[in-house]
């Protein structure tokens, strides 16, 4: 017997996805809007789910439903082990050590409210500073000025460049010893832009700031290691991975998670009860008060299955090489400016703006042509106040999108310049 | 295509009473932060009633159209009456089935309009 040699290509290299067959694991893309096939364009907002995801909610509530954690019966018991292996395949699948470091939560904003109420109340005061970025979502800078607007603690902004990405220049000076928390993007959600995180992770940590990543875009669509990233905390949304939406998590290093104050009270995340006072729970119940999102849960358990199978180096891959086509191909369009970055600095989402025309108008025109994309702000106001536009719209890609639907959303365009020809 | 109906692309680019009064009696600013839309509604009144309308912004094709006919429209109307409007008359205006999104696009003109002729009467509330 022979033991395969592995060469250096196949390694670097991921096979090419099976884009028909994946196609047909998702019931929706059967659907017709508007008497034309559906081609959907806005998995950034949130992506479509696969049968496998479906069957699983649906097996849940047919076969199993039950609370979990409470009872002693057969239905809770199995709901908990179902629930509780989720969580465990959610923690392998970005690199954690362990499950108890996924604490759910409904979202990534709720994460990352989790992570300004519990962590941020405990550790920030006057005189501190809170890191961001210009590209962040709108839930990695509100949270942060709800708690300022408390505690007296500063926010700064690391700026974004003309082209897209962050002006690394200024780190020095943000990162002074001051800033105790780095908390940026992984991916812009309206940029593209993929962000150096070993980089911005490494300066944080010399400085002595901790750094939480907002890997909403990254997890679904690349492979993300928290161990190899060196990061402290994370938050993502499940929706946006394949799985059902109200659940996401935040991960978080156990050594931190466990001396954090719990932010929410209720059954479940406590130890005892009594009228004088409670005990927190331990990890990662501590800060999951009430009866969670179960079928959500194992849902996500089951979208991670699909993920894992199709291959997350593939899925980037296939998504690279799709949104260089469609940067190639959007040029052609009169009068169309794409905002970011060039492809090869970018994940599979491309936002842009057509001469005077509204996103409105551009989405609606789509729309009647089956074709779904998104217009506005993408809740990422303060970016479209950096570039002085007052919106853009965004074409994101997933596993499942093809060529020839970028060619039918640049047809689309140019159909729309003709409509308003200005 | 009907949300693009040729009367509706007709006052989009080619907008009526779009620019500024030389004495307005009346300005009002509103925005919807949602999708960028701005509109700065200039009225001139005599005698309670609406005697010249100009307005300025930028918006998608429905708010500005709707912007356009409303101005229109409205032009010697009394106070009272604008004060009665509602978002049928806007909706008949444009003539066409606008979704639970594009609502706010519709109806941010009328939104501004109420402003100013409410804001015009003494003690009216
Ligand atoms: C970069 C980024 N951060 C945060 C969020 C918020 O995600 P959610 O609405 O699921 O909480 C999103 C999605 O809209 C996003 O793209």
């Amino acid at each position: 017997m022979s033991t395969p040699t592995r060469t250096q290509s196949t390694e670097q290299r991921p096979p090419a996805l099976n884009v028909e067959a994946i196609r047909a694991d998702f019931p929706i893309l059967q659907r017709r809007v508007h008497g034309l096939p559906l081609v959907y364009l806005d998995n950034a907002a949130t992506s479509q789910k696969p049968r496998s995801v479906l069957d699983a909610l649906t097996r849940y509530y047919e076969q199993t439903n039950a609370n979990v954690h409470r009872g002693v019966h057969t239905l809770s018991e199995e709901a908990t082990a179902q629930y509780e292996a989720a969580r465990a395949k959610v923690a392998s699948f970005i690199g954690s050590c362990c499950p108890k470091e996924i604490i759910w939560t409904r979202n990534a904003s709720e994460a990352m409210n989790l992570l300004a109420q519990s962590w941020g109340r405990a550790n920030l005061r006057r005189g501190d500073r809170v890191l961001l970025t210009e590209m962040e979502h709108h839930s990695n800078i509100v949270p942060w000025q709800i708690l300022s607007a408390e505690l007296g603690f500063e926010i700064a902004y690391l700026r974004v460049a003309d082209d897209g990405t962050l002006i690394l220049d200024d780190l020095p000076r943000l990162l002074d010893g001051r800033t105790k928390l780095f908390s940026f993007t992984y991916m812009s959600n309206v940029l593209g832009t993929i962000n150096p995180v070993v980089e911005l992770t490494r300066a944080a940590h010399r400085a002595g700031a901790l750094v939480h990543l907002d890997a909403c875009q990254a997890v679904p669509h690349m492979p993300v290691n928290v161990t190899e990233l060196d990061i402290d905390f994370m938050s993502f949304s499940g929706h946006k991975m394949l799985g059902p939406t109200g659940i996401g998590a935040l991960w978080g290093r156990r050594e931190l998670l466990n001396v954090m104050p719990p932010w929410m009270g209720g059954g479940d995340m406590i130890r005892e009860v009594h009228l004088s006072g409670f005990k927190p729970s331990e990890l990662p119940w501590k800060f999951e008060a009430g009866t969670p999102a179960i079928a959500q849960a194992i849902g996500l358990g089951a979208a991670v299955d699909y993920l894992e199978r199709t291959g997350m180096a593939a899925i980037h891959q296939a998504e690279r090489e799709l949104i260089a086509y469609a940067m190639e191909r959007l040029a052609t369009v009169e009068g169309l400016r794409i905002l970011g970055p060039a492809a090869d600095q970018r994940g599979g989402l491309v936002s842009f703006v057509l001469g005077d025309i509204h996103p409105h108008d551009i989405a609606a025109v789509l729309d009647n042509l089956g074709i779904a994309i998104r217009a506005g702000h993408h809740c990422a106001q303060p970016l479209h106040e950096r570039y002085r536009i007052p919106a853009s719209a965004r074409a994101s890609f997933y596993l499942y999108n093809t060529r020839e639907e970028v060619d039918l959303l640049v047809k689309a365009l140019h159909k729309v310049v003709e409509i308003f020809n200005f | 295509m009907d949300l693009y109906a040729e009367e509706i692309l007709d006052h989009y680019k080619h907008p009526r009473h779009f620019g500024h009064l030389d004495h307005p009696t009346v300005t009002f600013h509103d925005r919807n932060p949602l999708c960028g839309d701005e509109i700065t509604l200039e009225l001139q009144i005599v005698d309670d009633k609406v005697a010249d309308v100009a307005f300025t912004g930028h918006g998608c094709a429905i708010s500005r159209a709707a912007a356009s006919m409303m101005s229109e429209e409205i032009i010697g109307k009394s106070l009272d009456e604008l004060k009665r409007w509602n978002k049928d008359n806007i909706l008949d205006l444009l003539g066409i089935e606008v979704g639970p999104v594009r609502i706010k696009c519709a109806l941010l003109p009328l939104k501004a309009l109420k402003a100013a002729v409410w804001g015009m009467g003494e003690e009216d509330e």
